[in-house]
C-alpha cells in the first residue's frame, strides 16, 4: 500500500507494535506453512502454546520457524488453574522463550471458556514477577478492572467460543471494557472472518488475534493477509471517526428529531 | 440424547446421504478444533501377567504364555529405545494383575518415564482413588481404561474371574480418576464383544455424565476392535469398517472438542483415512510385546498389530497428507492436583 495513515504504534510491555494483527501458531498443516503465513501477513506478535513448543528438543521445534525479532507470546494453554499457569510461565522463561505470557486458564473441556477468577490470580503473580501478562478472559467489566489492578499489560477478551468462528458475539461487553478501561484491548477467539476483525477494530480494539480461521483455511497465507488488511482498515475507520449509524426505522421516536443532536 | 432404539436404527440403517452429511460435519469440526495437527504416542508394555480370564485377550491367564514383567533396569532400556525414536508421549500398559504389577510398581514406572517423556499415561487395571492420587503425584498425566462392554450380562460372561469380574468397580473408575486429579481420561469399549450400537450409546452417555460432573478433565475416546489371538476360540461380533467410521463420525459430532485416538489395531489404510474424519491422535511404531522396543527377549503381545510402520514412516505419511505430526502436546506441570474440577 502506498498510502499509510498516521497512527501511533501500539505500546505493550515496552515494545512498539505497528501491525495490529496478531497470529496464533497452532493447527497449521506444517511448520513451513506457518512460517509462510507469518511472512504473508507481516505479524509482529505471534502466540505459541508452550505445550507444543518442545523447548527440550532442539532442532525442528516450532520456535525455529519463527523469525527473530517477532514477539513470541507464550500461552499457558493446558493450565487448569492459576498455579499451573504460573508454573508454565516460569518454565517458558527458563527455556528462554521470553517473558510475554498470554495467561490462559481453562477448566472446562466442553466450551473451553476461561476461568476469570483464576486468570486474575495468575495475572497478579506473573505481573509481580516481571512478566508481560496478557490475560485471556470472558469480557466482564469487573474482571477487567481487577485485571488492571493485578498489573495486566493488556486485556484479551473473547469474541465468541474458541474455534467457533462466530465473530463478536460479546460485542456489547467488549464495548463497555473499551469505554471504561485504559489498557489496550485485544480481541481474541471466535474471529472467523476478516470482517469480524475489522468490526472489532472499528469499535476501538487495539489489536485482533486469530488462529483457527487462518490455519484451517485452504490458503492460510492468503487468509492471514486478508486479516491483516481488515485489521488495518478497521483501525483506519476507528481513527477516521465515522458518524454513528442512524436507525432510520426507529425515526418515529421524538428523541431522534432533536435539532441539536449530532 | 436420542433414544437407544433410534440410535441403533440410525447407526445400522441410516440413509447414506445423511451419513455423508454427518461425515462432512465431523471432518469440518475436526479441522476447526484440532486443525491439521495429529499427535503421536506409543504404547510400552510393562508386563503381561494377568489374573483375568477374558476369552478374547492374548494375556488371559488360561493361555500358556511366557509371562514377563520388566525390571526397573529393563524399563529404563525400553524407555531409552522408545524415546530415541522421537516419541515424547508414552502409554504404559500392564495386564490385570495387582499382585504382579502392584501400585508401587506402577509408581516406579511413572517416576522413570517422567524423566524421559513429556506425557506419561497408563492403561492398567482399575485402582482405588487414593492409588490414582499417588500416581498423579508421581507425575501421571493420563489414564486409559476401557469398560470393554457396558452390557452387564455379557460383561459377566466374558469376565468370569479375578478382580475384573467386578463390573461396577471398573465402571466407576473414571470418577475416581477425576477426583484424584487425573488430567486426561480415555474411555472406550472393545468393539466386537457386544452390540456396537448399544455399547457406543452407553459410552457416549458415560462420557456426557462425566463431562458434566468433572468438566476440567480432558477426555478422549478410543474405538478399538477386538482382535482375537490366533489360537483363540473366541468368536467376535463383526464390526464393519463402515460401522467403525460411523462411530468415529458420531463421536466427533456429539463431542466436538473431545479427542479421538486410534491404535495400531487398525491397518495403515484405515488409520490414514480416519484422520480425515475425526481421529486426532494415533500411535506410531508400536510394539505390543513386553520388551518389544529392545527386542532382547520379547514375550507375546496382547494382540497382533495391523499397522507395522515405523514412527518415521508414520511421520512421512502425515506430512504427505498435509498433517503436522505433533510429538509434544503437553506441558508437564507434574504432580499438581488440579483445583476446581471436583464437582
Amino acid at each position: 500500500m502506498s498510502y499509510r495513515f498516521a497512527d501511533e504504534p501500539l505500546r505493550i510491555g515496552g515494545r512498539e507494535i505497528r501491525n495490529r494483527f496478531f497470529l496464533g501458531t497452532g493447527k497449521f498443516g506444517s511448520k513451513e506453512l506457518m512460517a509462510e503465513t507469518i511472512a504473508a501477513c507481516g505479524a509482529e506478535v505471534v502466540t505459541i502454546a508452550l505445550r507444543r513448543a518442545e523447548p527440550m528438543s532442539a532442532p525442528g521445534s516450532l520456535l525455529d520457524f519463527i523469525p527473530p525479532g517477532i514477539i513470541r507470546m507464550v500461552n499457558t494453554s493446558g493450565a487448569r488453574n492459576a498455579r499451573e499457569a504460573v508454573r508454565m510461565a516460569r518454565l517458558a522463561r527458563e527455556a528462554g522463550m521470553g517473558n510475554w505470557i498470554k495467561v490462559e486458564v481453562i477448566d472446562d473441556g466442553k466450551y473451553l471458556l476461561p476461568d476469570n477468577t483464576e486468570t486474575i490470580r495468575a495475572t497478579e503473580i506473573l505481573a509481580g514477577e516481571g512478566f508481560v501478562a496478557l490475560p485471556y478472559m470472558s469480557p466482564d467489566l469487573y474482571v477487567a478492572r481487577n485485571l488492571v489492578r493485578a498489573g495486566a499489560a493488556a486485556l484479551m477478551p473473547l469474541g465468541s467460543l474458541i474455534g467457533s468462528g462466530r465473530g463478536l458475539k460479546t460485542a456489547d461487553f467488549i464495548a463497555i471494557m473499551l469505554a471504561e478501561t485504559d489498557l489496550p484491548v485485544i480481541v481474541d477467539a471466535g474471529i472467523g472472518r476478516p470482517s469480524h476483525a475489522a468490526e472489532a477494530m472499528e469499535m476501538g480494539a487495539a489489536a485482533v488475534l486469530a488462529n483457527t480461521a487462518i490455519a484451517a483455511a485452504e490458503d492460510p497465507a492468503r487468509a492471514a493477509r486478508a486479516f491483516a488488511l481488515a485489521v488495518e482498515a478497521g483501525r483506519a475507520a476507528f481513527l477516521a471517526g465515522f458518524l454513528e449509524e442512524r436507525a432510520e426505522a426507529s425515526a418515529s421516536s421524538p428523541l431522534d428529531r432533536l435539532p441539536f443532536e449530532r | 440424547m436420542i433414544p437407544l432404539a433410534e440410535w441403533k436404527t440410525f447407526l445400522e440403517n441410516g440413509s447414506p446421504d445423511t451419513w455423508d452429511e454427518m461425515t462432512r460435519r465431523a471432518s469440518a469440526l475436526t479441522r476447526r478444533h484440532f486443525g491439521r495437527a495429529v499427535s503421536l504416542y506409543a504404547p510400552l508394555y510393562l508386563s503381561n501377567y494377568c489374573d483375568g480370564g477374558c476369552a478374547y485377550c492374548g494375556f488371559n491367564r488360561f493361555r500358556p504364555l511366557r509371562r514377563r514383567r520388566l525390571s526397573l533396569s529393563e524399563m529404563d532400556r525400553e524407555m531409552e529405545a522408545l524415546s530415541a525414536s522421537g516419541i515424547r508421549s508414552v502409554l504404559m500398559l500392564t495386564g490385570e494383575s495387582p499382585a504382579m504389577t502392584p501400585p508401587g510398581y506402577l509408581l516406579a514406572a511413572v517416576a522413570r518415564a517422567r524423566r524421559r517423556f513429556v506425557n506419561v499415561a497408563l492403561e492398567v487395571y482399575p485402582l482405588e482413588e487414593e492409588e490414582y492420587r499417588r500416581l498423579v503425584e508421581a507425575g501421571v498425566d493420563g489414564i486409559t481404561l476401557f469398560q470393554e462392554t457396558y452390557d452387564r450380562s455379557r460383561y459377566r460372561e466374558l469376565h468370569p474371574v479375578g478382580r475384573k469380574a467386578d463390573y461396577d468397580f471398573r465402571r466407576l473408575a473414571p470418577e475416581r480418576m477425576a477426583r484424584a486429579g487425573v488430567r486426561a481420561i480415555t474411555l472406550g469399549v472393545l468393539l466386537g464383544l457386544a452390540d456396537a450400537a448399544q455399547d457406543s450409546y452407553s459410552l457416549f452417555a458415560h462420557l456426557e455424565s462425566l463431562q458434566r460432573r468433572f468438566p476440567g478433565v480432558g477426555y478422549r475416546l478410543s474405538f478399538p476392535r477386538v482382535i482375537p489371538v490366533d489360537d483363540s476360540t473366541f468368536d467376535p461380533i463383526l464390526v464393519s469398517d463402515r460401522t467403525l467410521v460411523r462411530l468415529i463420525v458420531s463421536a466427533r459430532v456429539l463431542f466436538p472438542r473431545v479427542g479421538i485416538t486410534l491404535s495400531t489395531r487398525e491397518n495403515a489404510g484405515f488409520r490414514d483415512r480416519a484422520l480425515e474424519i475425526g481421529v486426532d491422535r494415533i500411535s506410531a511404531g508400536s510394539r505390543t510385546e513386553v520388551g518389544g522396543y529392545t527386542r532382547s527377549r520379547p514375550a507375546s503381545g496382547q494382540f497382533a498389530i495391523r499397522d507395522n510402520r515405523t514412527t518415521e514412516e508414520v511421520v512421512m505419511m502425515l506430512k504427505q497428507r498435509g498433517f503436522d505430526p505433533v510429538f509434544s502436546d503437553w506441558c508437564p506441570v507434574g504432580g499438581v492436583v488440579a483445583e476446581g474440577s471436583q464437582a
